[in-house]
C-alpha cells in the first residue's frame, strides 16, 4: 500500500469512528430526503446544526483552501467522508447551492474579497445560498431571463419574479441571474450575474408545495427592491458565463463541489433488500422470472454509471467523445434513479397505493416520496431533454 | 457489500499503444470498400491482412510467452477486438484467439507446439455446438474406443479456412478435447452456413472418422470450457462495441448532412434524442467491456470475471442491436439498400447477438449470480 492509500484509510477508519459517535439520531420527525425539500423551521434548524458540526469536525470542505474555512486536503478525502455519510445513514448536508455550486465558483471565478466574505460561511452554514435561474415564464431556457437590475448610483433596482427557488425562504443570499440591458443584440449579452442579498426590503418567497406535499421550493418576488452594485459578479452583461458556469458544477460536469450529501443515499442494493422482504402470489418477490430480469436490468444501469465515473479517470479510453461520460452523467443517472424509485415503490402490493403517514406503509413510504421527489433531480438544472440536446450537440456535434 | 462494488477499469500504457496501432491499422488498411469486397467471397478475409495482423503479433497477445505468445494477458486482445470491429473486418482472429484460450486453460503447455502453431499464423476455431443451443452441454461428437470421432458439429466459425479444429466431445460420457487437423476430415465434412453477416463465416462440420492429433483429458477441461465461452462473450463484446461505435458516427454524419424540409435532419428531437441513447449505450458497452479486459485473468475466472463477461456482452448486444436498426431506420429509403453501410450495421448486430449466447442466456444466469448467492447484496 502507497502512503497516500494508507493515509486515506486511515483517515476512512477517523471519520468512520467519529460519525458513529456523532451522526444524530432520528429526531422524531420527518427528515427531507434531499435538500430541495426542506420546508420547516424544525428540519433547518436541526439540519444547520448538523451541518455546522460536520464543519467544526473539520469533515467538510476537505479540498478546498484553509484560509476560507476548508481543509486544503486532496478532494479524495470529500468522496470518503461523503461515502461515510451515505454508509452511517447520516441526515443531509443541505446547504447543497452554496457548497456544490456557489462555493466552486467564487473559487473559480471570483474576486480575494468575495471568497473572504462567503465561502467560510457556506461551510458553517451560517449562511444559506438559493439560486435565482428560473422563471415562471422561462424554466429551461435561461437566456431568455426576463428579471430586470437597473442600475441607480450605487445599488441595482431589482424587478421581477424567480420560481423553484429552494431554501429561498431561508436563504442569506441568492445567485440572481438577471437582465441589465434588454436593448443587447443577443439575448446572452444583456444579462448580468449577481451575489443578491434576500434580507433586503422588497424581496419575498413564497413556498410552493410539491408533488410530494412538502415544501422546499418558492416563487420570490422582486418589487423595486434594491441591492447594493458591488453585488455584481464579474462585468455588467457577462452574466451568462457566469451561469453557464455554475451549471457546470451543478451538473457535475466540473469537480470542485464541497459534499455530495445532498440527498439520502438510495442505492441499488437498497432496493433490492426491499423487494427481497417483499411476496407476489404467495411466493418470494425474487422469485419471479420477469422481477429477476428487471433487477439485472436495473444492476447493469448502477454498475454502468459507476464504470463510467472511474472511466472519466482514464483519458486513453475517452479519446472518440472526451467531454461525452462527463456531460452524460445527469441524463443517465437521474432518470436511471426516478425508474429505480418508481419500481420499487410499485411492488408493494396494495401497500404500493400507501403514503407518508400511514403505519402500514413500507418502510414509511420511503419509496414512494422518494419516486416524487426524485422528479426534481430529472427537471431541476436542466431537465432531463435538455440534457439529452446538450449531449447531441456538444458531443455528438449534431446541429441546434 | 454492494453488488457493484468491483468497478475497476483501467488501460496500460501497453494496450493503449494496442489500441491506437490497431485503430490505425484498420483505417489504413480496410477502408469500407475492402470490408465490402470480401462479403461475397469464399474465405471473407484478405489473406495479405491476416498476414500483417500475424507479424504485428496479435494471434499471440493473449497466450503466454511460454508458447510463443506476447504474455500480455487476454484481456490484451480487447483494445484489438474494438479496433476491428470498428471496421467491421472480416478476419479469423477471434476463432483462433478462442482456440488458443480453449487449449492452453485445458491442456497448458502440454499443446505447447500447437499452441505455437496459432501464434504463427494457423487459424484455429472451436468445434463447439451440437444443435443451436448455447446453453447446454455440447458434447454429443463422440470419441470412440478406436480413438476416432463421431458425429458432427454446428455453426463452427471459420471452419472453411480453420487449419485446427478444437472439438468439444466426450469420451464415454466425459467431456474431452480432440484437437483436429483439417487434413484429418474426410472429404465432403463441411457445409458452409449462410450467415447473415457476410464478414463472417461459418459451416456445419461432419468430424466422423477424424483421428484426433491429440486429446485432452481431465477436471480443466470442464472449466476450461466454462471460461472460454465467458472470454468469447467478452471479446465478441469488445467487437459489438467498436462496430457500435462506427455505426453511431455513420448515423452522426448522415443526420449533420442530410436535409429534409428545409432543415438539416439532425436538428429533430425526434432522431436526435434516440441518437444520444445509442451514444448512451455503446459507452455503457465500453465500459462494461474494458472493465472485463482490467479484471479477467490467465488464471481461472472470478466470480466478478464472469459478472463482467457477461454483463459486456448483454450491454454491447443491446447497444449494436438498437444502433443497427436505427441506423437503417434514420437513413430512410437509401437505409433499406444494400448500398448504405446501415445494411452492413443491422446485419453484424443480428449476428453478435446469438454468439456465445444471447440477452436470455446471461440476463437468467446473471440473475443467479447476483441475486441468489450468499454475499451478493
Amino acid at each position: 500500500m502507497t502512503d497516500n492509500k494508507a493515509a486515506l484509510k486511515a483517515f476512512r477508519e477517523d471519520v468512520s469512528a467519529w460519525m458513529a459517535e456523532n451522526v444524530p439520531a432520528d429526531p422524531g420527525f420527518l427528515l427531507p430526503l434531499t435538500f430541495l425539500e426542506v420546508g420547516t423551521e424544525q428540519q433547518l434548524d436541526f439540519l444547520r446544526e448538523w451541518q455546522h458540526k460536520l464543519w467544526s469536525a473539520g469533515y467538510l470542505g476537505m479540498h478546498w483552501p484553509t484560509e476560507f474555512g476548508g481543509q486544503g486536503a486532496d478532494p479524495a478525502y470529500q468522496f470518503v467522508v461523503d461515502r461515510e455519510l451515505g454508509r452511517h445513514n447520516a441526515p443531509i448536508i443541505f446547504n447543497t447551492i452554496g457548497l456544490n455550486w456557489v462555493g466552486p465558483l467564487l473559487l473559480d471565478m471570483g474576486t480575494d474579497e468575495e471568497k473572504a466574505k462567503y465561502i467560510k460561511n457556506i461551510l458553517s452554514a451560517e449562511e444559506i445560498w438559493c439560486q435565482g435561474f428560473s422563471e415562471p415564464d422561462h424554466g429551461s431556457d435561461l437566456g431568455a431571463v426576463q428579471t430586470r437590475a437597473v442600475k441607480d448610483g450605487d445599488e441595482y433596482v431589482v424587478n421581477g419574479s424567480k420560481i423553484w427557488t429552494t431554501l429561498g425562504n431561508y436563504a442569506d443570499h441568492m445567485i440572481l441571474l438577471a437582465r441589465t440591458n434588454p436593448e443587447a443584440e443577443r439575448k446572452y449579452d444583456g444579462l448580468s450575474f449577481f451575489l443578491s442579498p434576500m434580507k433586503v426590503a422588497g424581496i419575498e418567497a413564497h413556498p410552493i408545495r410539491k408533488v410530494t406535499g412538502e415544501y422546499g421550493f418558492n416563487q420570490t418576488f422582486f418589487t423595486d427592491a434594491r441591492i447594493p452594485a458591488s453585488c455584481l459578479m464579474g462585468e455588467e452583461g457577462g452574466g451568462w458565463s457566469v451561469a453557464m458556469k455554475t451549471l457546470e458544477y451543478e451538473r457535475g460536469v466540473t469537480a470542485g463541489q464541497a459534499s455530495g450529501h445532498w440527498g439520502v443515499t438510495i442505492q441499488v442494493d437498497d432496493m433490492i433488500d426491499e423487494l427481497r422482504a417483499l411476496e407476489n402470489d404467495g411466493e418470494a418477490l425474487l422469485s419471479d422470472p420477469i422481477v429477476r430480469d428487471d433487477l439485472v436490468g436495473f444492476i447493469m444501469e448502477a454498475k454502468a454509471l459507476s464504470l463510467s465515473a472511474r472511466r472519466m479517470a482514464v483519458p486513453a479510453l475517452n479519446t472518440d467523445y472526451p467531454m461525452g461520460l462527463a456531460l452524460s452523467v445527469k441524463y443517465r443517472g437521474t432518470e436511471y434513479e426516478r425508474r429505480m424509485k418508481q419500481y420499487t415503490a410499485s411492488k408493494q402490493g396494495a401497500r404500493s397505493a400507501l403514503y407518508v403517514g400511514d403505519a402500514d406503509a413500507v418502510r414509511g413510504g420511503f419509496w414512494q416520496r422518494a419516486y416524487f421527489s426524485n422528479f426534481g433531480a430529472t427537471i431541476g438544472g436542466g431537465t432531463t431533454q435538455v440534457q439529452a440536446n446538450i449531449i447531441a450537440e456538444h458531443v455528438l456535434g449534431l446541429p441546434k | 457489500m454492494s453488488i457493484t462494488l468491483n468497478v475497476a477499469i483501467s488501460l496500460s500504457d501497453e494496450q493503449g499503444m494496442l489500441l491506437d496501432v490497431a485503430r490505425g491499422f484498420v483505417r489504413d488498411q480496410a477502408p469500407i470498400e475492402a470490408v465490402r469486397a470480401q462479403l461475397e467471397t469464399e474465405t471473407g478475409y484478405d489473406a495479405n491482412i491476416w498476414r500483417a495482423m500475424v507479424e504485428m503479433g496479435w494471434t499471440g497477445i493473449s497466450l503466454p510467452d511460454a508458447v510463443g505468445g506476447a504474455g500480455m494477458g487476454v484481456g490484451s486482445a480487447v483494445p484489438v477486438f474494438d479496433a476491428l470491429g470498428g471496421g467491421l473486418l472480416g478476419t479469423p482472429l477471434l476463432s483462433t484467439t478462442i482456440a488458443g484460450q480453449l487449449l492452453w486453460r485445458a491442456a497448458g503447455e502440454k499443446a505447447t507446439d500447437w499452441l505455437g502453431r496459432l501464434c504463427n499464423g494457423e487459424i484455429g476455431t472451436v468445434a463447439l455446438l451440437d444443435h443451436a443451443d448455447w446453453g447446454v452441454a455440447n458434447t454429443g461428437v463422440a470419441l470412440d474406443t478406436d480413438g476416432t470421432l463421431s458425429g458432427r458439429k454446428r455453426f463452427v466459425a471459420d471452419a472453411q479456412v480453420a487449419d485446427l479444429f478444437v472439438v468439444v466431445a466426450n469420451e464415454s460420457g466425459t467431456p474431452v478435447l480432440a484437437l483436429v487437423e483439417t487434413s484429418a476430415l474426410a472429404p465432403g465434412a463441411l457445409s458452409a452456413n449462410v450467415l447473415i453477416d457476410l464478414t463472417k463465416r461459418a459451416a456445419n462440420v461432419d468430424f466422423t472418422g477424424a483421428k484426433p492429433a491429440l486429446v485432452v483429458r481431465g477436471e480443466t477441461v470442464a472449466r476450461a470450457l466454462r471460461d472460454t465461452l465467458l472470454l468469447g462473450a467478452l471479446l465478441t463484446a469488445a467487437e459489438t462495441t467498436g462496430a457500435a461505435g462506427r455505426c453511431l458516427s455513420s448515423i452522426t454524419e448522415y443526420l449533420k448532412t442530410r436535409k429534409q424540409f428545409g432543415k438539416l435532419i439532425g436538428s429533430y428531437q425526434a432522431l436526435k434524442h434516440p441518437t444520444v441513447d445509442i451514444y448512451v449505450g455503446m459507452e455503457n458497452a465500453r465500459s462494461f467491456v474494458y472493465h472485463g479486459a482490467t479484471i479477467v485473468s490467465d488464471e481461472v475466472l472470478s466470480r466478478d470475471a464472469e459478472v463482467a463477461c457477461r454483463m459486456a456482452k448483454v450491454a454491447a448486444d443491446d447497444a449494436m442491436v438498437y444502433a443497427g436498426d436505427r441506423a437503417v431506420q434514420f437513413h430512410g429509403g437509401f437505409g433499406f439498400t444494400w448500398e448504405c453501410d446501415s445494411t452492413l450495421f443491422i446485419r453484424r448486430a443480428q449476428w453478435a447477438q446469438q454468439m456465445y449466447g444471447g440477452a436470455i442466456h446471461h440476463r437468467k444466469r446473471l440473475a443467479a449470480l447476483l441475486l441468489d448467492e450468499e454475499g451478493s447484496t
